[in-house]
């Protein structure tokens, strides 16, 4: 049974890989680029689900996570030429101009400057209730925004870091595939292994009722703690990636905007399943760059309409609140892939009958 | 030395008094009742024994140590497990996930060791679920193991709860009105089980309880609270024949 499992588990690997090979060969350099980016967001989603999904708590401060891990992995990763460059107005604080590390350390430790941010935030707003914690980590995002706007010698401020080094050694999305999908598969699997644990057992019990996991001998706040710094860790790695892919980074980017964007994946895949995060982050991502018609001008028979920047945002939003009006639990509610569904197919059921 | 004593144990709400110098004794292997009319502070009594409340005055005492004020997950590693009057299952998950979940707290694997599945933890993993699938045989529930738990009826959510709460390892068991919803043949049955259960895992049994036949059955010392005062303790024969239990509980034949 379990060595079945792990066949399966091996199976999906394999089977992604190859896929991605094919992808590798068959995609445009512009269709590889909005693939990544649905790959740098299913991180960012299996991240949010984690805590949002998994342990129930109504964080709102995913978009603070990613800043720090990204200007720290743009930081780390930019060379003395372009820091020079970047920091005009006020030299970048001598300490950090010659730093360069390689690509794969630099995100990592953007992972983990975003888990400590995570620790520290986390000792105080993670013993309030949910409205509170909402209210507390939309405060903590925002102020992360605010500080990185005016520590001028180390974020170089409003300016933002332009000309941050693409991902991969190549510069070219082809490559970033691997990187990026890399990551994707890791996080994935680092997920699926925590969900089916002891650990993701407890989380799902804090989920569906505090009090009662609490009387069942779980320590809530020390469980809340751990999902919101694993979670917080991967946002970090997905901000990385996320500045690694625009090249630019600056405080506005950071906005709750890009917070309510992960969770609008979230939301339509369907809360506390991997599974949907990954469908539903592809889904988004394509469709977000299918519907950039809409901001553009429009001609439906002889009526021209002039474009307006943010329509497709506006058609996302109604989406997302029908979705929550009629269909609340999502795309697929809290159901994963599993190997099960092929054995549910028609085919099968005869075959197992005959014998 | 009493598994559990409280002294006199009050607790306020605003200007209400909802339980007032409450002592309770409680010794090693009895089933002990705790009753009154709606509203006497009975629920509130448990939520202070388990930490869900802090009392605004009094100790409580368990194995000799004061637990007064603790954490409900550290009373509960204590060896302190409870059921829910309006039943408290973790509602989208499988009835033995919740058993599982119960078990958590006496794993003993590390956060990698689980995300890993090292062979010890696989080993505790396949320990649980064999622990898990015992108790839910103990409760007649071990077909409708997948099912989501609250599709379940009635009866068998609660002795799904008592199972769940038995998978923490529980000394002291306190249940919250177990036969609520039962009839009358599900409530006999139920009766049996406590005792069952108490001697197999050699637990100590508090319970709040309005079905008089399961009380005056299988307590063995029953407490009285009325507007959070408690006004009679005694044997089930002297509980029914206190006149101030009869006034104010029992009613008038
Ligand atoms: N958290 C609370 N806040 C205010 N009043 C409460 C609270 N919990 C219980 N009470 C009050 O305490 C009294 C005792 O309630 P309870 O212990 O639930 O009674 P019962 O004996 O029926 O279990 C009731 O008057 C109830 O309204
Ligand atoms: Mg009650």
């Amino acid at each position: 049974m379990k060595r079945e499992k792990v066949i399966q588990s091996l199976i999906s690997i394999a089977a992604v890989i190859i896929l991605l090979v094919i992808l590798n060969k068959v995609l445009t350099p512009f269709q590889a680029r909005i693939f990544n980016l649905g790959g740098i967001y299913i991180i960012l989603a299996i991240s949010m689900n984690l805590i949002n999904g998994f342990v129930g708590l109504f964080s709102l401060g995913h978009a603070g996570f990613m800043a720090v891990g990204a200007y720290t992995s743009a930081l780390l990763t930019m060379s003395r030429e372009a820091k020079e460059m970047n920091f005009f107005l006020e030299p970048i604080v001598p300490w950090l101009l010659d730093v360069q590390l390689p690509f794969p350390i630099a995100i990592i430790i953007g992972g983990l400057m975003a888990a400590l941010a995570a620790a520290l935030i986390g000792a105080p707003v993670l013993r309030l209730n949910d409205d509170y914690l909402a209210i507390a980590t939309l405060g903590f995002s925002e102020i992360i925004r605010v500080i990185f706007t005016n520590t001028q010698s180390l974020t170089n401020g409003a300016l933002g870091l332009k000309g941050l080094p693409y991902i991969g050694v190549t510069d070219s999305p082809k490559e970033a595939i691997w990187w990026i999908w890399g990551l994707v598969i890791i996080t994935i699997v680092f997920m699926v292994l925590l969900i089916n644990s002891t650990y993701g057992r407890a989380f799902k019990a804090i989920r569906e009722d505090e009090i009662a996991a609490e009387a069942m001998g779980i320590n809530l706040f020390k469980h809340k703690m751990m999902a919101f710094i694993i979670g917080s860790f991967f946002a970090g790695i997905g901000g990385a990636l996320l500045g690694h892919y625009m090249n630019t980074i600056d405080p506005l980017l950071f906005r709750y905007l890009l917070t309510f964007n992960i969770i609008l994946i979230v939301v339509l895949g369907g809360i506390g399943s991997i599974t949907s995060s990954v469908i539903s982050a592809i889904v988004v991502t394509i469709a977000q760059e299918l519907l950039r018609v809409l901001d553009g001008k429009m001609q439906i028979g002889s009526l021209i309409i002039n474009g307006v920047p943010g329509t497709r945002m506006v058609v996302f939003s109604a989406l997302l609140m029908l979705v929550i009006l009629f269909y609340q639990r999502g795309l697929m509610g809290t159901n994963e892939f599993s190997w099960s569904w092929f054995k549910k197919l028609p085919f099968k059921t005869k075959k197992a009958k005959i014998s | 030395m009493a598994l559990l004593n409280t002294d006199k144990l009050t607790i306020k709400f605003g200007g209400l008094t909802a339980v007032s110098a409450l002592d309770l004794v409680i010794n090693q292997n009895e089933i002990i009742g705790l009753i009154g009319p709606n509203g006497a502070g009975k629920t509130t009594s448990f939520n202070m024994i388990t930490g869900v409340y802090t009392p605004t005055s009094g100790t409580v005492v368990f194995e000799g140590k004061d637990i007064t004020g603790m954490k409900t997950h550290e009373i509960t590693k204590l060896g302190i497990a409870r059921t829910f009057q309006n039943i408290r299952l973790f509602g989208q998950l499988s009835v033995l996930e919740n058993v599982l979940i119960a078990n958590h707290m006496r794993f003993g694997s590390n956060l990698l060791s689980a995300v890993i599945k090292t062979p010890s933890y696989l080993k505790k993993e396949k320990a649980v679920y064999e622990k898990s699938m015992e108790l839910l045989r103990a409760v007649g529930l071990d077909d409708l193991k997948d099912e989501v738990c609250t599709s379940l009826p009635y009866g068998k959510q609660r002795r799904l709860e008592i199972a769940r709460a038995l998978a923490t390892d529980p000394k002291l068991l306190i249940l919250d009105e177990p036969a609520a919803g039962m009839n009358p043949q599900e409530s006999l049955e139920l009766m049996e089980f406590i005792r069952e259960i108490r001697d197999k895992y050699n637990l100590t049994i508090l319970m709040i309880e309005h079905h008089m036949a399961v009380v005056m059955g299988i307590c063995e010392r029953i407490y009285v609270l009325d507007y959070g005062v408690k006004i009679a303790d005694g044997t089930p024969s002297e509980i029914q024949n206190n006149q101030k239990v009869i006034e104010a509980y029992l009613g008038v034949e």
